[in-house]
């Protein structure tokens, strides 16, 4: 019981901590794609700790739910993030809520974010609000078929449960989880506000997305949002990791030695997933917002011919 | 129940699904004919892997005709096509992607409705090849349909072609000879519509087939 | 004294209420009169509904009414189910009406008619046998009727009632042919009482052509009145034009009794389900669930608004009823429970977040007199109450979690992950496709909420009267907040509702889902053997503790300074409330993207030529295809035969009697040739 629980929460502060890390390798690397320098690997923790210290500037339209919602996006990711494996499987924590439970918690996040971004009463919050609405409302469907994929070939949404069933070999080669994958990524990245579906560095008034949401956030406001945009983001590879890479994931009751494989094998997982990321967004222009839907909208198509797939072969 | 067998060959099978959709969801040329490339090379790769599981040795030479055919030599010349005319490189759809993708899914799940029931107990492998091969076949028709641009039909025909190639190696016993003549006809069938387009576009200046019906007087 | 006796003294107490209420309509303080006795009264039905939860079934026969038939009322736990739900949801609006009725400019048009309907619907779930069933189904039709005509001077209501009651009395015609068909199924009128009462349907098992055609009839004659595609298109006319407390009751209540006469019949009285029976139920509620969501995010009255997403749930609960059909048909006990228990939970949810939605609706429109969305704004400031609570409870409508919506729809989802075990082709390609529709509508939802909220209560007031609103009464805020605490308590423990339910569920699928209460930790498990569950204790408790203690952290370690400035807005802070995202342009991607594929919409810059002193403006048109496609011929037709057979009405005495004479003679050879 007390060792279930140390696991859970080692494995929760380390995603916390290792959040900002993961964004600020995937900025350097991409700089470095470019030619250019970039930050430093650790810029983004400065950022988040100069944020801190400085005060918070609330806008006179402003009420309590502007100020209550990074809390509550903070804390909507970060439990979200604590019911996916990282590098060892059996949380404790990961009983009381699943695959739809993570959807519906990441939707919590954005509802609180997409209110806060009309809360002021600016166009520009609006514009985010209603770009995000869009893409949220093709992305989470897709990621519910994700969901049914991997629940029908696992026979249980509990990521726990499929790593361990995906971590026997038992269920073959299936072109339908590989259609999950696919369409995992584009939800990732869509989810992530990554190209091509947003820029996280753009500050262009008409192209932005995610970031014109919080455009009236400031001081430890804008710190917990940006904290939960990292965590987000290792949430994601995480998932990405545990579902269609589970190699290495120490199972449950397993020695000191396993986990320390499976620490390794985490790293190495979402090192790769970081460098693809940065690979990937380097190489592809952003997209014009309408052509958004049809993107997203594959991801959808892809995760229902999955399912459709699924449901056939399995009675075959 | 199934073993790796089955399971490669369902999921190159899908895989050919898959590069189907690839094809409709596609609005440019150039991806368009890389997606055909892509799909006849997984053609390819499951012709070879039916000769595997069937020993069958002849497969293979179906095989390598899909390889070099229709993934190399006909993507090759459909490019030179459209640089020779300087054709447009959207593709006009009737109907949006996501509406096509979507009667696409329907078409899929038709096939399966139909196939499956009636071919119960035979071999699992060919029920899934047929059922999905008759995909293949109807959305290569779809996309024949839904797309204006004369060249995106001509890849519409080939991609219903592969689904035949599909269907014919996944049933056991097809003579070598009826593959070879399929091929050629489609070999034919490609140089006569490549003709064809040069002289649609020498007589309307345009590959949209819409001139077509211009002509024949059935202004939409 | 018995629980159903209790409770059919309930409805007659109800009723006297309804006479009281036409005495006294005029008097001062009548409203409070009439609505603290409703109150008192279906808070004694309440109480006595959940004493019932478990208890066997109770029948009671009086020998009014019908002569040989008598009266029958039946109490078993599917109707205690409703019960509660009725009378729950009537409680509320009682209290909340008990600060509304100062409000009421025209109380005669209301108080005789608002007892009548809750007598109505009690009569409805109790009702054993067709004709009390359909007594009550057509009260609570002409109650409702009267109420929505209550402000029949408004623009459009009278069209709203005309609309409604045509589409009423189609509803009741269906359902008086359906349990015709089953009565001649139970031994027709050679039998006591004509097989009209559910005993002897329940007896009887009716052949598959037969339970087919009854089907049809019960699920367009429940579905017109739940609102099910394509017969909802009376549903956000007439929901919205009757007062706000009136339109909680047929919204979050009337629909709900709707589905308890398609579960009566369909569930208990058809016996042994064919599988193919599921088809239509399913593919009727993922469309339903699809449209009314669409619908509801073009929406810009806040009331139609509501309206447009009731149709959103019912088509949700009616997916898990054609779910549970489906296991049912194929012996599968366990997952048709697992159904059952998410529609019926889905059902008492929804009756508690659609009436704290529509009580907040009121109060909006109590303190402004707009029901326009587009004019509102930054109301949260003005009504921080009843904003919190509107704000709970569209969080629940938006499934999310800790709150009840997303227990509901998180069972309905675990059905649907069972269902490749079905053995039918035709499900089997079905169900995922329902399952894409619930998985778009459930994110639909949340984006339409979003908007409804973002717009209503946060931004700067577009007008004047949302400038100046104030925060309404104590009862109307004390019904909000006693609701959303329930949908709170449901949504952290839906295990208490779930073994609640059990009873209600065994009776009618012959399985239950585990007893959730014995489990570790209040942990929700729907099959034994599956590896899934969910707590939403656990969820909503780590939500608080991370949300709090991260804010107590922060304030505590890097300060909690705070300056109150002018807003930023990219550097364009002086432009003024108008410049602000409207509702329309809010949902304009969403517009463009789905509606353009369902609704046919367009816009178009309407640009006047140089010169022309009118401003340019952006011209978007929608079409509903059900109205549209299905409605609109029809009406066309219906004139188009009135006017062929005008000169029926121009004939002489001598025709119309030999018309009388040719018809009578025809049905006398029928007789004689048949008999």
């Amino acid at each position: 019981m007390i060792a279930d629980l140390a696991l859970q929460g080692v494995q929760m502060a380390l995603v916390l901590l290792l959040a900002p890390l993961l964004t600020g390798f995937v900025r350097t690397l991409k700089a470095r794609l470019l030619r250019r320098r970039g930050p430093p690997l650790l810029q983004p923790y400065r950022d988040l700790w100069r944020l801190l210290g400085k005060e918070a500037i609330v806008a006179d339209s402003a009420s309590w739910l502007f100020r209550a919602a990074p809390y509550l996006v903070f804390a909507a990711t970060w439990v979200a993030a604590a019911l996916v494996p990282t590098y060892a499987t059996g949380l404790i924590f990961s009983w009381s809520g699943d695959l739809i439970a993570i959807t519906a918690l990441l939707g919590l996040a954005r509802f609180a974010q997409t209110l806060a971004g009309l809360d002021v009463g600016t166009s520009f919050g609006a514009i985010g609000t209603s770009r995000e609405l869009m893409i949220a409302s093709m992305a989470e469907p897709a990621m519910i078929m994700i969901a049914f994929i991997v629940s029908l070939v696992a026979g249980s949404t509990q990521l726990s449960a499929i790593a361990a069933v995906m971590l026997t070999y038992e269920i073959g080669l299936r072109v339908s989880l590989a259609m999950a994958l696919i369409a995992l990524i584009i939800v990732a990245l869509a989810e992530n506000a990554r190209i091509p579906v947003d820029n996280p560095a753009t500050h262009l008034e008409l192209t932005m997305v995610h970031e014109a949401m919080v455009l009236e956030y400031s001081g430890r406001h804008l710190a917990m949002i940006d904290l939960a945009s990292s965590v987000k983001l290792l949430l994601y590879a995480s998932l990405l990791a545990c579902l269609f890479a589970p190699l290495g994931l120490a199972p449950l009751g397993s020695g000191l030695a396993a986990h320390l494989v499976g620490l390794a094998a985490y790293g190495a997982k979402v090192t790769g997933i970081g460098v693809m990321l940065a690979v990937f967004e380097t190489s592809i222009a952003k997209m014009r917002v309408f052509r958004v839907p049809g993107f997203l909208g594959a991801a959808l198509m892809l995760g229902f011919l999955g399912t459709i797939l699924l449901f056939v072969s399995r009675s075959l | 129940m199934h073993g790796l067998a089955f399971d490669i060959a369902h999921m190159l099978a899908g895989f050919l699904v898959l590069t189907s959709f690839m094809m409709l969801y596609q609005d440019r040329l150039s991806a368009l004919i890389n997606a055909l490339a892509i799909q006849a090379a997984v053609l390819g790769a499951s012709v070879a892997w039916q000769a595997v599981i069937q020993e069958a040795p002849h497969l293979y030479i179906t095989a390598l005709l899909a390889l070099v055919f229709k993934a190399v030599v006909i993507p090759m010349a459909l490019r030179r096509i459209i640089r020779q005319l300087g054709i447009h490189r959207e593709i006009e759809t009737v109907g949006g992607t996501g509406l096509t993708m979507l009667a696409g899914i329907g078409l899929v799940a038709l096939a399966l409705q139909v196939v499956l029931p009636v071919t119960a107990g035979s071999d699992a492998v060919a029920r899934e090849d047929i059922a999905l091969a008759l995909s293949v076949v109807l959305l290569g028709l779809l996309m024949m349909v839904t797309r204006r641009n004369a060249v995106s039909q001509v890849v519409g025909f080939m991609s219903l072609e592969n689904g035949i190639v599909l269907a014919a190696t996944g049933a056991r016993g097809m003579p070598l000879v009826v593959e070879i003549s399929v091929a050629f006809s489609v070999l034919i069938a490609f140089i006569v519509v490549g003709i064809f387009l040069f002289r649609i576009r020498e007589r309307f200046d345009t590959v949209d087939v819409q001139a077509l019906d211009r002509f024949r007087g059935e202004r939409r | 004294m018995t629980a159903l006796a209790l409770l059919g003294g309930c409805i007659l107490a109800l009723l006297g209420t309804a006479g009281l209420g036409a005495l006294i309509a005029q008097r001062r303080g009548a409203g409070a009169r009439v609505y603290g006795l409703c109150l008192a009264i279906t808070a004694v039905a309440t109480l006595a509904a959940l004493a019932s939860l478990a208890a066997p079934a109770e029948v009671a026969a009086y020998p009014i009414f019908m002569p040989g038939l008598g009266l029958h009322l039946r109490l078993d736990p599917l109707a205690a189910v409703f019960l509660v739900i009725v009378d729950l949801g009537a409680a509320g609006a009682s209290l909340y009406a008990l600060g509304y009725a100062a409000h009421e400019k025209e109380p005669r048009r209301v108080l005789p008619f608002y007892p009548a309907f809750l007598a109505a619907m009690n009569l409805v779930v109790l009702a054993d046998d067709a004709y009390a069933f359909l007594f009550g189904w057509e009260l609570m039709s002409l109650a409702s009727w009267a109420l929505v005509m209550a402000h029949h001077r408004e623009a459009g209501n009278a069209r709203a009632g005309y609309i409604y009651i045509v589409m009423a009395s189609l509803g009741t015609l269906a359902l008086i042919g359906g349990f015709g068909v089953l009565a001649a199924g139970a031994g027709g009128f050679a039998s006591a009482g004509g097989g009209f009462d559910f005993a002897a349907m329940r007896a009887a098992h009716p052949g598959v052509a037969q339970g087919g055609i009854a089907l049809a009839l019960v699920l367009i004659g429940a579905g017109s009145k739940a609102g099910l595609a394509p017969l909802h298109v009376w549903l956000p006319l007439a929901h919205p034009a009757a007062p706000s407390h009136v339109s909680a009751l047929m919204s979050g209540v009337m629909t709900k009794v709707a589905i308890y006469g398609f579960i009566r019949v369909v569930f208990d009285l058809l016996g042994p389900a064919e599988w193919w029976w599921a088809m239509p139920v399913l593919l009727l509620g993922g469309i339903t669930a699809a449209l009314g969501v669409l619908h509801a995010l073009m929406e810009r009255d806040l009331k139609r608004l509501l309206a447009c997403s009731t149709i959103e749930n019912i088509g949700i609960i009616f997916l898990a009823l054609g779910l549970a059909l489906a296991f049912r048909a194929n012996a599968m006990p366990t997952a048709a429970a697992l159904a059952l228990t998410a529609g019926l939970f889905h059902a008492f949810n929804h009756m508690l977040f659609k009436s704290v939605l529509f009580f907040g609706a009121g109060a909006v429109l109590g303190a402004t007199g707009l029901r326009d969305i587009e004019r509102l704004g930054g109301l949260i400031h003005r009504m921080p109450v009843s904003s919190a609570a509107f704000l709970v409870a569209s969080m629940a409508i938006a499934a999310l979690p800790p709150l009840n919506g997303f227990a509901s729809e998180w069972l309905l989802f675990q059905a649907i992950f069972i269902s490749p075990e079905l053995p039918q082709w035709g499900l089997k390609i079905m169900v995922p496709a329902v399952g894409t529709l619930l998985a778009l509508a459930a994110a639909l939802v949340a984006a339409c909420f979003v908007r409804a909220y973002g717009i209503l209560y946060l931004g700067r007031p577009r007008g004047p009267e949302a400038a100046t609103a104030r925060e309404t009464d104590r009862y109307s805020l004390a019904a909000m907040i006693a609701l959303c605490a329930l949908a709170v308590l449901a949504g952290l423990l839906p295990g208490v509702v779930i073994d609640a339910l059990a009873p209600a569920v065994h009776a009618l699928a012959g399985a239950r889902m585990p007893a959730q209460s014995g489990g570790a930790w209040l942990t929700l498990v729907p099959i034994a053997d599956r590896n899934s569950s969910y707590n939403g204790l656990m969820i909503g408790l780590f939500l608080a503790l991370v949300g709090l203690g991260s804010a107590a952290l922060i304030h505590r370690l890097a300060g909690r300074r705070t300056r109150r400035a002018r807003l930023w807005d990219c550097g364009y802070p002086g432009l003024g409330p108008t410049s602000q995202y409207s509702a329309a342009s809010l949902s304009q991607p969403l517009r463009r993207v789905l509606g353009a594929v369902v609704f046919a919409s367009s816009e178009r810059v309407d640009m006047p030529d140089p010169g022309a002193l009118r401003p340019a403006g952006i011209v978007k048109t929608i079409h509903d295809p059900a109205w549209e496609g299905l409605f609109a011929p029809i009406g066309i037709a219906v004139s188009y035969a009135a006017g062929k057979l005008n000169h029926l009405q121009f004939m002489t005495i001598r025709r119309y009697l030999g018309a009388v004479f040719v018809l009578l003679v025809a049905l006398l050879l029928l007789v004689g040739v048949s008999g």
